[in-house]
């Protein structure tokens, strides 16, 4: 019971992590694979975040009172990671507005229908 | 400023994809002369520092002076330097060639933005392979990643979209979990540096996380490989790109994501790592094995050539992960060799397909009746690649063949060979569909089916220029082999 | 543009400004709090849609035309670029900012990262109000 209970980071983030999968490979509406892809790449970060926590540190901001800081490290590389989180959205949703206008909808099987 | 050598192909090509929307405002072919002055600058840079590791040492350049592993550092020895030659050259030959093919298929207002954009994507290639740090490969990666998704997608047709949100898709999933992979490790060890990681981790491997972060490390990079079952995103991002684009990826980009493979599975975890404790070369044996069976396959049945070009690239991709998998000095070599061999075999195949749709728009192979007259140099570098292909002797297809086959024999691993014997015979059956309609059957109702119609000089000279590698390569086999003994001896040193 | 959105034009006409002075108060105090480029660009971004989205695209084009954005993009890369660039024809590595001749070692840090946020700064700004824009002219 109690690994389940201390390491329940860990379960959140790969809730999350498959719900944000199913939705990047199950749904049909290409602006649902995004909305997945995004939860998907959150929990990623929120693992990462949740690792960087170390027991009685304070944010990793020069701080008087302070005894103990996080570790910063994986904070900078997830800024990073968010940078290209969004990047990948922008194009994401450029290539669909695209894709909108050239078949008239966004559901994935009615544009395989249309191709073939 | 020689110390600087490592940094240059690097920020070359960023400047210049960064000045090219500045002044290909005024004029459209400076966006064109940018980027042949970086590309050509990056290969005389990247040659020379071949050069320099050859002489016996590894360059290693660190970014703003902080020593590893609080620093992030830039590592050339034999693998880089090999596989930095490959791509700058790649580039500057593609680049060369780019300017009328781009004239073409691509608006006018979006040509600046064009040659911005596949600069950033040069960027992000030869990043990957020059880089020390494992994050930094991510990065990188995902600048590669995110640039051709923009390019694929600058195809006419619509299906273009379709195809690179489609790369989108697969390509994210596997970026994210490269990602999760760099977490895992980064979880137990606290550090990012390849050669620091490949120091901390041997104690712990019997870890579950690093056994974990492991397996989504290969996952992602058999993604972004396009190994056998997650190849899906291949034919479509190839067939519809534009033609420059198409050529430069199917001959860099997934060579590079072999590369990040490599140095992952032997240099930041060792080759008993791989060979005792996980099964992940039994594994990538078999899929490679796999590949190189589906992939021709799948090729003898298609009607566009770009299709059957992409779905030759699955094959030969089985090819680079068979060789690395073997796991003793002479497979290694071949899959190492390969990199280079098949880089220019394609490269070569798509420069030409790129001339004919230039000058003609023939994209079906059936139309293709009678090429031999009209496009005469432009035929004779395809068939020169093709018989490359197949693996005839003399050309370069048949160094990495023999490399692999006697690799395969080497670690008793005997059921390989029956299956490359397979799939080089399968390739030819494919290409001959391709020779025997340009060669051997008329143009369809021309009587003036024999006016030579060749491409511009521009483009017919990088394809000939990258066909006589093939069979430079091929009899002076040793320059390349050399390199990549070295290599593969330094890969599998540790155990 | 109806009744209604007198109070908010009003409104957003007087919180731009703000906003906007809050961004490049993120940007400059990267290093001393939650902060840094990219966020403070995003905020500024988020200020020119604000002003698009509240005013109408003719006006958000009239101040920031399509060229503006293009060069405003490169410009940003182009100054982190430039600082690195500095720093290697100076004599240091790539991005040392510790040989920038501008007194202690660590007050030449403070201001090559300085540069290169406020370069991301511009660079991610732009770059949001062009994205936004593009996407939102299509009104089919």
């Amino acid at each position: 019971m109690e690994f389940i209970l201390a390491k329940y980071n860990y379960w959140i983030y790969i809730f999350l992590m498959m719900i944000g999968f199913y939705a990047m490979i199950a749904k049909k509406n290409l602006v649902k694979k995004i909305i997945g892809m995004n939860v998907f790449q959150t929990a990623v970060f929120l693992f990462y975040i949740s690792i960087s926590k170390v027991t009685g540190g304070t944010a990793p901001i020069v701080w008087e009172y302070a005894r103990q800081y996080d570790n910063p490290l994986p904070h900078v590389l997830i800024l990073t990671a968010i940078v290209v989180s969004v990047s990948t959205t922008a194009v994401a949703l450029a290539l669909i507005s695209r894709i909108y206008e050239s078949y008239g909808h966004i559901e994935e099987d009615k544009i395989l229908s249309q191709q073939k | 400023m020689a110390q600087h050598l490592p940094i240059l192909p690097i920020i070359l090509p960023l400047f210049a994809a960064v000045l090219i929307p500045l002044f290909g405002r005024i004029r459209v072919q400076y966006a064109w002369f940018f980027s042949v002055g970086a590309t050509g600058f990056s290969f005389l840079c990247s040659s020379w520092l071949l050069s320099q590791v050859m002489t016996g040492r590894r360059v290693r350049y660190f970014l703003g002076n902080w020593e590893p592993p609080w620093g992030i550092e830039y590592v050339v020895d034999y693998l880089s330097g090999f596989v930095l030659v490959i791509i700058s050259f790649m580039a500057f030959v593609v680049t060369v060639y780019s300017w009328k093919s781009v004239e073409k298929e691509i608006p006018k207002e979006k040509v600046g933005l064009f040659y911005a954009v596949f600069m950033l994507l040069v960027t992000g290639l030869l990043g990957i392979v020059i880089t020390g740090d494992i994050f930094n490969l991510y990065v990188f990666l995902e600048i590669s990643a995110l640039s051709g998704y923009v390019l694929i997608a600058m195809g006419g047709k619509r299906e273009a979209l379709m195809a690179s949100y489609n790369y989108l898709i697969l390509g994210t999933i596997g970026a994210t979990f490269i990602l999760l992979g760099i977490g895992y490790l980064y979880m137990v060890t606290g550090s990012l540096n390849m050669a620091d990681l490949a120091t901390l981790l041997p104690p712990l491997y019997e870890n579950k996380v690093v056994l974990t972060g492991f397996a989504f490390l290969v996952v992602g990079l058999c993604i972004k490989v396009a190994l056998f079952p997650f190849h899906i995103w291949l034919p479509n991002a190839y067939t519809y790109a534009p033609s420059v684009v198409g050529t430069f990826m199917a001959a860099t980009a997934t060579k590079v994501s072999a590369y990040a493979l490599v140095r992952i599975m032997f240099t930041v975890f060792s080759p008993g790592f791989d060979f005792k404790m996980v099964p992940v070369t039994e594994i990538l044996f078999y899929l490679g094995m796999a590949a190189m069976l589906v992939g021709p396959v799948l090729a003898i049945s298609q009607t566009d050539i770009r299709r059957m070009l992409a779905y030759s690239s699955v094959g030969q991709i089985g090819y680079i992960v068979l060789g690395i998998s073997l796991g003793n000095q002479t497979g290694m070599v071949g899959g190492l060799v390969h990199l280079l061999n098949h880089a220019l075999m394609k490269g070569g195949l798509f420069l030409v397909v790129g001339a004919i749709i230039y000058k003609t728009g023939i994209t079906q192979i059936s139309e293709l009746k009678g090429m031999g007259k009209r496009m005469p140099l432009s035929m004779a570098a395809f068939t020169v690649s093709a018989l490359s292909m197949i693996g005839v002797p003399l050309t370069v297809g048949f160094v990495s063949k023999w490399y692999l086959g006697v690799g395969a024999l080497q670690a008793g691993k005997w059921i390989a060979l029956p299956i490359i014997l397979l799939s080089s015979l399968l390739t030819a059956v494919y290409f001959w569909r391709i020779i025997e309609n340009v060669y051997f059957k008329g143009a369809q109702g021309q009587e003036s089916g024999r006016q030579r119609e060749e491409g511009p000089p521009g483009m017919v000279v990088p394809t000939l220029g990258v066909a006589s590698l093939c069979l430079v390569f091929g009899v002076f086999a040793f320059i390349p082999v050399s390199i990549a003994e070295l290599a593969a001896q330094m890969l599998l040193g540790k155990t | 543009m109806g009744r209604g959105n007198v109070i908010i034009r009003f409104i957003a006409a007087k919180f731009i400004p703000f906003i906007q002075l809050f961004g490049l108060y993120v940007i400059m105090h990267g290093e001393a709090g939650p902060g840094g480029g990219f966020q403070g660009g995003v905020i500024l971004g988020a200020s020119m849609i604000l002003y698009g989205l509240v005013f109408g695209f003719e006006a958000v084009r009239k101040t920031y035309s399509q060229k503006a954005g293009d060069i405003l993009s490169s410009v940003g890369v182009l100054l982190y670029a430039g600082i690195g660039l500095l720093t290697l024809l100076i004599g240091g590595h790539f991005l040392e900012y510790r040989v920038l001749p501008l007194g202690t070692p660590q007050f030449s840090s403070h201001i090559g990262i300085l540069g290169i946020e406020i370069g991301v700064g511009i660079t991610v700004a732009s770059v949001m109000t062009i994205l936004f824009f593009e996407m939102a002219r299509r009104k089919s």
